[in-house]
């Protein structure tokens, strides 16, 4: 109940926490992750060269 | 100067130019959200019978459609790999599908944010919003599908057949509000005209094209790990300047 009352006192806040953060916030997120994913398999394929060479 | 398309379609090719590519579309769609949310929260107007809440739909509509073309879009490269045996097209595939239910995620999520305030209920199983989660489930499924199987090209056959299947929700979901008598509302946008104010639709265009951009980007930053992680053993990946490094 305080919930509706505070969401119609305040809508302009509850859209941008709500929806706006929330959808940035799982960008901003997929975005780490891809990179993080990327820097990972970069080493992965560097040490398996590095060991290559050294065999 | 005709270009060679198909020169393309193989990872060697496509991987530096996905590279070119990704800043191009990921510096238009930031600068896109910029002036979509100015456009929506400062130049359009309040909405005569919802007010400020109407607003969601510069995410919410966007999130919608681009849930909707990009599994159109997965299951067209799962179908091409399937079909011709590409492996560049079934990579293309698999880095659609999170963003594609990341999409459809936020679709439901500001739709119910939506609903609340305005229907008075967070969620009601409406064949809209009913079809648009089976779509969520299809994503969630062709991802879980094709990391359960260890051969990455058995994975790519196996989750190929779930999204060529599964691409009936797609016209399920635009058509359902015709179809059944829902909550939700129908196309406000038509052929024949709108009775929306030009800001807003400036507002939602524009947030349109800024996620379009902003998946494409995403989509070509997650086949670059694909490829790297798929042809690792390959001559040509430990010859790449980033490798060497």
């Amino acid at each position: 109940m305080s919930l509706d009352i505070w969401m119609r006192e305040n809508p302009l806040t509850y859209i941008w926490v709500g929806s706006y953060a929330v959808a940035f916030a799982i960008f901003a997120i997929e975005i780490a992750m891809v990179v993080h994913k990327r820097k990972i398999t970069l080493q992965q394929v560097r040490l398996m060269r590095e060991a290559e060479e050294n065999e | 100067m005709a270009i060679n398309w198909f020169k393309y379609s193989a990872p060697t090719t496509f991987y530096p130019l996905a590279g070119k590519l990704i800043p191009w579309f990921a510096i238009s769609s930031a600068i896109l959200f910029a002036v979509g949310l100015y456009i929506g929260f400062v130049v359009a107007p309040a909405d005569a019978q919802q007010g400020e809440f109407y607003r969601i739909i510069f995410i919410h509509v966007p999130s919608s459609i681009i849930s909707m073309f990009l599994y159109l879009i997965m299951a067209g490269y799962a179908a091409l790999g399937l079909i011709f045996n590409t492996r560049l097209s079934s990579m293309m595939a698999s880095a659609v599908a999170p963003t594609g239910a990341l999409f459809a995620f936020i679709s439901l999520w500001t739709g119910a944010l939506w609903g609340k305030p305005m229907w008075g209920a967070w969620w009601v199983w409406d064949a809209r919003l009913t079809s648009e989660l089976i779509l969520l489930f299809l994503y969630l499924g062709f991802i879980a599908l094709h990391a359960s199987i260890d051969d990455p090209r058995r994975a790519d056959r196996a989750a190929a057949l779930l999204a060529i299947v599964g691409s009936v929700n797609v016209p399920i979901i635009y058509f359902s509000v015709k179809w059944w008598n829902t909550l939700h509302q129908g196309s406000t946008i038509k052929y024949s005209g709108t009775s929306m104010h030009i800001a807003m639709q400036q507002a939602m265009f524009t947030m349109l094209a800024a996620c379009w951009l902003y998946a494409i980007a995403i989509a070509l930053m997650r086949v670059r790990c694909i490829i790297l992680e798929r042809e690792k053993n390959t001559k040509w990946i430990t010859e790449l300047a980033e490798v060497k490094k």
